[in-house]
């Protein structure tokens, strides 16, 4: 894998001045949101308490934060099986998510969805999407429906490096473009497809935007690390998809500090390789930005005392949360509630 | 009354709901400036305008990730898949999303969507344009199947379709597109999951969809010169699936016969059999018999796509060896 250097980002990101304070500590607790939720989840996955499977975004936090930020209200994201610090990101609390992991009744889907699944339509969190792609052609629909109704929505959707080899991808790119609908695609180019690096299996070496021109669209590539600036690509491509300018293609170039998902320990990867990009880390570099830029650490302090306190009483009370009802099994099928294939 | 091709009831169909509910749009292959290569689609970009009625490139998955998309944001989009065959192409978005999201969502999200396709045998097309693939939607939780005979039915199902809160996979039988018969004036709107009896008879019943109705209409008046007088159904809507019709129409006569354009295996007609054997099979006075295309690809020319999927003659056959 190419070193930061040799993908040309500085050592640490370079972190814009032209944020103001509010937004700068937005920003950051919704980063440390993720980064604690993540965390936990993950003892929990050793304790046995989160069943199944999950993927998470640790070290790839800037992304879902920054593009978030852009974001009004009544927009749309779109985000993968990889879906935590996107949907927390939307302000979704932390303590459905958590019970949705556990599998509880007071879980976000009620115990229905998963990891892999989450969705909160209030809050403009369109769902999480587990098959590779598809999500890509739906944020589109969406996009079109904003503009068929006469409202200035966006819709955002997220993906990874290992998206842009499967066809469902270059479908979506090519009608959002030629529908210029107001559509944002975020691709967080981790540099591993899941065990394989993508450069292995990708013809050209920005899998996203050296595919941008083929749709008509300009090549954006930011540093994914740096929160800032993701914040800042973003609210130019909400912009200008609000504006009615059409849909915009970036791709961030981050890291995932862990495996594909909970069953890969990532040995792949060598000590040489991964130890530049924790030095980038996204959270702590921004602290480290922050205090150097005169925000007082009792400030961030506080922050980090509420998310913790926000994430310890979602964990216990997600454990507290009984199982879901069986009843839940054949419901919700139809829009009548049921799961009747007769009439 | 207005004497209406298959292919004119589908114009109109669009047309009504378009006209009725503005949330309702259209998108598909060379649906709106050329109206169809089936010519079901033509004057509704004209009638309609250009953002409501959208050409696509081909690009299934993109075709019906963007009717999900726009039926969950507050649209009613009707998608054409030009062909059945290309289910296959997009249907990881039919069977993995669109069916799904409800069900995984704890009922966050409803898809209010249609997709219509052309579907079945019969113009020689071969066996990537010409297979009857409604089973395959059958066999996903989520998805409602409904598959019309007459130019009326496709006016009414449609509309019912269109008007339902949950994703309809809407199979227009290709081969009945040329085929007239009376439609009524004004909206029509029918149920899903309805079937009708098209036919009463006492010697036994045949259960039929879509392009084999009117094969098992006329097998029935061959049988009726023969002596044995038969029921018919038209099953009409495989999801919801009318049991209570089907079942009464089954026990009035004890002989069951099901007339099935789909390769044998887990054809719709398995379904029914096994629900007919568990809860009816006292009343049952013989074993029930599926007529199908044989388990194989369909063949293109005319002789062998003729012999491979049930005609009439097939069907007289069948039944006249069953009962005699």
């Amino acid at each position: 894998m190419p070193t930061p250097t040799e993908l040309g980002l500085p050592p640490e990101p370079a972190f814009a001045d032209d944020v103001d304070r509010d937004t700068a500590l937005h920003l950051y607790t919704t980063m440390l949101r993720a980064r604690r939720f993540e965390k936990r989840a993950y003892d929990l996955f050793l304790q046995n308490l989160v069943k199944g499977t999950s993927h998470l975004s640790l070290g790839q936090e800037a992304v879902a934060a920054g593009v978030a930020a852009a974001m009004r209200p009544g927009d749309w994201t779109f985000a993968t099986y990889r879906g935590h610090a996107h949907t927390l990101a939307r302000g979704v609390a932390m303590e459905p998510v958590m019970a949705e992991l556990l599998g509880r009744s007071t879980g976000l889907l009620a115990g229905k969805g998963g990891s892999m699944h989450l969705t909160s339509v209030e809050h403009g969190m369109m769902g999480s999407y587990a098959i590779v792609g598809a999500h890509l052609t739906v944020a589109n629909g969406a996009a079109w429906s904003a503009r068929l109704r006469g409202t200035d929505q966006v819709a955002v959707c997220f993906f990874g490096d290992g998206t842009t080899n499967i066809g469902a991808f270059h479908e979506a790119l090519n009608m959002a473009s030629t529908w210029r609908l107001p559509v944002l695609f975020v691709c967080e180019n981790n540099l591993w497809m899941e065990y394989t690096p993508i450069a292995d299996v990708t013809a050209v070496p920005r899998p996203a935007a050296d595919r941008a021109a083929g749709y008509g669209l300009e090549p954006v590539v930011v540093d994914g690390n740096d929160v800032t600036a993701v914040y800042g690509v973003a609210r130019t491509a909400v912009a200008r998809a609000r504006a009615g300018e059409g849909p915009s293609l970036v791709e961030a170039l981050t890291y995932r500090h862990g495996g594909h998902s909970r069953a890969d320990p990532a040995k792949y990867r060598s000590d040489d390789e991964v130890t530049p990009w924790l030095a980038r880390d996204p959270v702590e570099t921004y602290h480290r930005h922050l205090v150097a830029a005169g925000v007082d650490e009792a400030a961030l302090k506080e922050i980090d005392g509420d998310v913790m306190r926000e994430l310890d009483e979602a964990t216990e009370a997600a454990k507290a949360s009984p199982p879901p009802d069986l009843g839940l099994v054949e419901r919700d099928v139809w829009a009548d509630g049921s799961a009747a294939w007769r009439s | 009354m207005a004497q209406l091709t298959y292919r004119a009831a589908v114009t109109r169909a669009i047309a009504q709901e378009m006209e009725r509910d503005e949330r309702v749009v259209f998108l598909g292959e060379d649906v709106a400036t050329a109206g169809g290569v089936f010519k079901t689609t033509g004057g509704l970009l004209e009638r309609f305008g250009p953002e409501r009625v959208r050409d696509t490139p081909i690009s299934e998955q993109a075709i019906v990730g963007a009717a999900m998309g726009a039926a969950m944001t507050g649209m009613r989009p009707v998608a054409e898949l030009m062909f059945s065959d290309f289910v296959a192409v997009c249907w990881d978005i039919i069977a993995n999303e669109i069916a799904k999201t409800r069900y995984m969502t704890n009922g966050q999200v409803t898809l209010p969507l249609v997709i219509r396709t052309a579907n079945g045998g019969g113009l020689r097309f071969g066996a990537q344009h010409s297979q009857a693939v409604e089973n395959w939607a059958m066999a996903v939780p989520g998805l409602k199947v409904v598959a019309p005979s007459t130019p009326r039915d496709v006016v009414g199902l449609f509309a019912a379709a269109v008007r339902d809160p949950d994703p309809v996979m809407f199979f227009e039988a290709k081969s009945l597109y040329p085929a007239k018969d009376e439609v009524p004036d004004g909206e029509i709107v029918d149920r899903l999951g309805t079937a009708a009896v098209r036919r009463r008879g006492g010697d036994c019943t045949i259960l039929a969809l879509a392009a084999m109705v009117p094969r098992a209409l006329q097998a029935a008046d061959e049988l009726a010169a023969l002596g044995i007088d038969a029921t018919v159904v038209d099953v009409r809507s495989l999801v919801p699936l009318d049991t209570d019709t089907i079942l009464d129409a089954c026990v009035r006569t004890g002989r069951v016969f099901t007339v099935e354009e789909n390769p044998r295996l887990c054809g719709w007609g398995a379904e029914v059999v096994s629900t007919l054997v568990e809860q009816a099979w006292s009343d049952l006075s013989g074993p029930p018999v599926r007529i199908t295309t044989p388990h194989v690809p369909l063949p293109a020319a005319d002789a062998l796509e003729d012999a491979a999927i049930p005609s009439a003659a097939r069907v007289t056959e069948t039944v006249q060896k069953a009962l005699g």
